[in-house]
């Protein structure tokens, strides 16, 4: 591991949104990471020019239906006459995109970075079917695994461990729905009630309806800066004080059994991934005043608190009866409604970064919860294989130069 | 040329259509010709970790190491963690069906296929006995073909 101490400190400096909706019959693809990029590029004061580099989220091709279409984009994130680069880990790639920028600027090789991009999953008439062919081909393609399903398998391990149940999995629900309210780019921007989540359809048990995030299009942008020439865009930029990524084994019927390292209820990659964001920061759990953590399903949620250790393993479940992770709870989770209310693939993990940035910098609007000092964001990727972690705060690392 | 329902635009639209030929190496090929030939499951052995590796593999990815020989696994097992599916997806079979991962007694990994012989009706007797833990046995078709659906799993 490099010697963190060495590098310099790294300052997001601008993001920028598109709302996220089903369709965008008046923004094809390229026009979507333009808008995303230009909101960007306003929010930091900041010309085209003074980018140096891009990295580009971009997660299954098939599902906007154009291979390799990063060189499509290319010029929509103005990646002209600049180093460019794609990164992809599933469902964590936005937030791998991240973390490859902040080290581009960390080390030295680029003052500022662009990560932006796009997804329309609401566009691909077959986006199930892109899902139904991530798998192994000869001991898995023929079954029906699917990303809902996996994940549902998963819920069945935590519940048992835990305690839990289709309810406290509503609950989850319920919260996320009640916050996406509050922000204007949010997919779903609709309260639904936890009898509501209950009695929705069964789609893989534990997993109704309710439970599942939409297929969401839109676009997201992030700029990272070198520490010595952040003033230059904002007064008020949110650090990047800690980045960390760990992997579980591709095979999830090794996470059960006795001879598992890791029990699939849960995700001992997600907490690696998490203790090395907080190890770099310098910061505890217990420092953290906000999370956005990638839940694509409501039992996603729960073990991902517990696995970043936002609270005790086994106290989830009443601490969230209880309310302590509602806008005004102990550690409010998911202000922004989370990935329930907005899921555009590609770019959902970078979308927890901006919006812990958000909370960090106090430009959160509606959803902005008071006195946020420092956040965590988190993804997770593959077959629930990759996960990553990244913490932000409104000071600078005290060593860092 | 279609045009967008809630719009003027134009919609272009394209398909992919993409076949093919996964060449399976002589691990997978061996397993699922014991399989067909012998109605038999085999896991591969790790000579450092000691386990017992299903699906069979060529290396341990935890020890980084060429798996050395052949286990004979089954055809008892315990439930592991399951799903019951009772809404359609594209491309998949027609709901409802249900699918597991099995831990073979003799392997020290568990192994996904579907979970037959159990009334899917919600709040069953059947489904209701159906708990991480439970005992299970693999079901071997009559005709087989070296493939997964050569076998399945029942409550035993």
């Amino acid at each position: 591991m490099p010697d963190r101490r060495t590098t310099r400190g790294v300052a997001i400096v601008g993001t920028g949104q598109t709302r996220y909706q089903h369709r965008y019959p008046n923004m094809p693809y390229r026009d979507l990471v333009f808008a995303a990029v230009n909101r960007a590029l306003e929010d930091a004061c900041m010309a085209i020019d003074r980018v140096d580099a891009v990295v580009y989220p971009m997660a299954p091709d098939a599902l906007i239906g154009v291979s390799h279409a990063e060189r499509w984009a290319a010029d929509a994130v103005g990646a002209l006459g600049k180093p460019f680069m794609r990164v992809n880990t599933g469902g964590v790639t936005g937030l791998s995109a991240v973390q490859a920028g902040y080290d581009l600027v960390a080390s030295g090789l680029y003052d500022v970075v662009m990560v932006a991009g796009a997804d329309r999953v609401g566009e691909s008439g077959e986006a199930q079917e892109i899902m139904n062919c991530i798998w192994d081909p000869f001991f898995e393609r023929s079954l029906p695994l699917t990303t809902i399903t996996m994940l549902a398998m998963q819920a069945v391990r935590f519940n048992l461990k835990y305690g839990a149940d289709e309810r406290d999995m509503a609950i989850v629900s319920a919260r996320s729905h009640r916050n996406g309210v509050l922000n204007e780019y949010a997919h779903i921007q609709q309260a639904v009630t936890v009898e509501e989540v209950l009695a929705s359809a069964s789609i893989a048990v534990p997993i109704k309806l309710l439970d599942c995030c939409p297929q969401s299009s839109g676009g997201a942008a992030l700029i990272l800066c070198a520490q010595e020439l952040a003033e230059r865009f904002t007064d008020r930029p949110a650090w990047v004080r800690g980045v960390g990524h760990s992997s579980e084994t591709y095979w999830i019927g090794d996470r059960v059994g006795p001879k598992a390292e890791s029990d699939y209820a849960e995700s001992p990659a997600l907490e690696r991934a998490a203790n090395a964001a907080y190890a770099m920061a310098g910061l505890t759990p217990a420092d953290m005043d906000v999370a956005e953590l990638y839940a694509p399903f409501s039992n996603i949620e729960m073990h991902a608190v517990q696995d970043v250790g936002l609270c005790a393993r086994g106290n989830y479940m009443k601490l969230s009866r209880e309310g302590a992770f509602d806008r005004d709870g102990r550690i409010p989770i998911n202000p922004s409604g989370g990935v329930l209310c907005a899921n555009p693939i590609s770019v959902t993990a970078m979308v927890r970064v901006i919006e812990a940035a958000l909370q960090v910098r106090g430009r959160a609007g509606k959803h902005q919860i008071p006195n946020v000092h420092n956040a965590i964001a988190t993804g997770c990727g593959g077959d629930h294989q990759y996960f990553g972690a990244v913490v932000v705060s409104e000071h600078p690392a005290q060593e860092s130069r | 040329m279609q045009t967008d329902s809630k719009s003027d635009n134009l919609v272009f639209e394209e398909k992919w259509n993409l076949m093919y030929r996964h060449s399976a190496g002589p691990i997978v090929s061996h397993f699922f010709r014991t399989l067909k030939e012998e109605a038999k499951l085999v896991g591969r052995f790790c000579p450092k970790c000691e386990r017992v590796l299903m699906p069979p593999r060529s290396f341990c990815d935890r020890d980084f190491v060429e798996t050395e020989r052949w286990n004979d696994v089954g055809p008892g097992g315990t439930l592991e963690t399951f799903t019951t599916v009772y809404r359609g997806f594209q491309g998949l079979p027609d709901p409802p069906y249900c699918f597991g991962y099995v831990l073979l007694d003799g392997a020290s990994t568990a192994i996904l296929n579907y979970i037959r012989g159990v009334d899917l009706t919600p709040g069953s007797d059947g489904l209701k006995a159906l708990k991480i833990g439970a005992r299970m046995r693999v079901v071997y078709a009559p005709k087989r073909e070296s493939k997964m659906s050569d076998f399945w799993f029942e409550p035993a």
